[in-house]
């Protein structure tokens, strides 16, 4: 049994512990209602830009050789992977379940014979995928530390990835990260970039209210515009998955630091009760001792 | 009828609003949206949207290029990056043009593609400071 001395200390550290994660609870709180603020704020750019593309892509179709973003090289067998993960942890299996992800399709693709690389973003995937998989990293990119995810980050991923693909580096590119469900739950998917996945629904779908209007001009011609759409279409999208990320980032954090403050209560409560029974047992010891004592004179 | 008009950046949507007329800097010219104008998608310079109202100038965003959606009754603006005019940095403009045309001198001249995105890019920049310029 532990001396009453080292009981008020372990008591006392788990205290100081318990006030940190309560802390970190409430500013994980605070972020990722301001995450979520501007997740909000960036829908309605991607939603026009999802209208502009289902037009364009209609209006091009049935051309031969479209832009690499949209019909890829015609390849598949250089893959690249961009898991998007945080940059520090305690937030739970968030990280995790990317990594969990990513490897299980890296192991996926190399079985059948492809050529797997790796751009991951944030300092958790860098310092995960150097350890094992480091002769597959071709690039990667730090996330953001700040307070809010700047477009830039998005654009400079978009445009290192369209890079490659003009160099002809990779044929398929997929971004692995948590999709945003509420703060309780993320769910780690893979969603392809190159080549873009029109969802034929949407795009049509998307312009009930124009349906009945007459045929779109195009200044300059649908081409141009396509290749100019296609990269800004590839950073939203990007930008999207950013902003997702740091709003689960901070849902998860939330919710394992409120476990952790929960279980943190849990064991002070016990400790506490261990704690006054020792007390208890030593100044009954302690008045057998005297009263005997006393009896024995 | 009037037009309802957005401006989105990809941060956020800056205006949504109804105006009269909307002219916006066409990478071939610049073009009016305005009510009943045939459906038109456009590329945007980098350059000044200014929204009209009985028959004035009532409010001016710079645009650093993008894209429009026109149809009869909405002009949907797609901005790489926008700002009101009154709100431009001459400043941070300059600056950035200092930084752009430090790239063209070093740039590959073989380079065409290159070449032409900072070429557009200056003329934003340099937009960008004429508008903060008339404004101010």
């Amino acid at each position: 049994m532990a001396s009453l001395k080292e009981l008020r200390a372990r008591i006392g550290s788990i205290k100081s512990t318990r006030k940190i994660t309560s802390a970190m609870k409430m500013v994980a709180a605070a972020k990722l209602r301001r995450a979520q603020a501007s997740a909000e704020a960036a829908r309605p750019y991607a939603a026009a830009m999802r209208r502009m593309l289902g037009e364009l892509a209609g209006a091009t179709k049935g051309e031969e050789g479209g832009p690499l973003l949209l019909s890829g090289t015609g390849r598949d067998q250089v893959h690249l992977l961009v898991p998007l993960t945080s940059d520090r942890g305690l937030c739970g299996g968030f990280n995790a379940n990317v990594h969990r992800l990513t490897e299980l399709t890296i192991r996926r693709l190399q079985s059948e014979g492809k050529t797997v690389k790796l751009l991951p973003v944030g300092r958790r995937a860098i310092n995960y995928f150097a350890r094992e998989y480091s002769d597959l990293i071709i690039d990667k990119v730090m996330g953001f530390s700040g307070k809010e995810v700047p477009f830039s980050v998005a654009s400079d991923l978009g445009d290192k990835i369209n890079a490659l693909l003009e160099a002809g580096e990779i044929d398929v590119c997929t971004l692995v990260y948590n999709q945003f469900r509420n703060a309780m739950t993320q769910v780690p998917a893979c969603q392809q970039l190159v080549p873009l996945v029109m969802d034929e629904a949407q795009g049509h779908a998307a312009t009930p209210a124009d349906a009945d209007a007459a045929q779109y001009e195009f200044e300059p011609d649908e081409a141009a515009l396509l290749a100019m759409l296609l990269p800004k279409n590839l950073q939203v999208q990007i930008y999207a998955s950013l902003l997702e990320t740091a709003a689960g980032e901070n849902g998860a954090r939330m919710t394992a630091m409120d476990n952790a403050t929960r279980n943190a209560g849990r064991s002070i409560d016990s400790l506490s009760k261990v704690y006054n029974r020792t007390r208890q047992t030593n100044i009954t010891n302690e008045l057998i001792e005297i009263i005997s004592g006393a009896q024995a004179v | 009828m009037p037009v309802q008009v957005e401006i989105i950046s990809p941060e956020k949507v800056l205006v949504s609003r109804e105006v009269e007329m909307a002219v916006l800097p066409g990478m071939e010219g610049d073009i009016a949206a305005m009510p009943d104008r045939a459906p038109m998608m456009l590329l945007l310079r980098g350059g000044v949207v200014s929204l009209h109202e009985n028959g004035v100038v009532t409010d001016r965003f710079f645009v650093g290029g993008g894209f429009a959606d026109i149809t009869a009754t909405r002009c949907t603006i797609l901005a790489d990056r926008a700002e009101p005019v009154s709100e431009i940095s001459i400043d941070n403009a300059t600056a950035a043009l200092e930084a752009l045309t430090e790239a063209w001198d070093k740039a590959d001249k073989t380079d065409m593609s290159r070449l032409d995105v900072l070429q557009d890019k200056i003329l934003a920049v340099r937009a960008e400071i004429e508008a903060g310029s008339t404004h101010a």
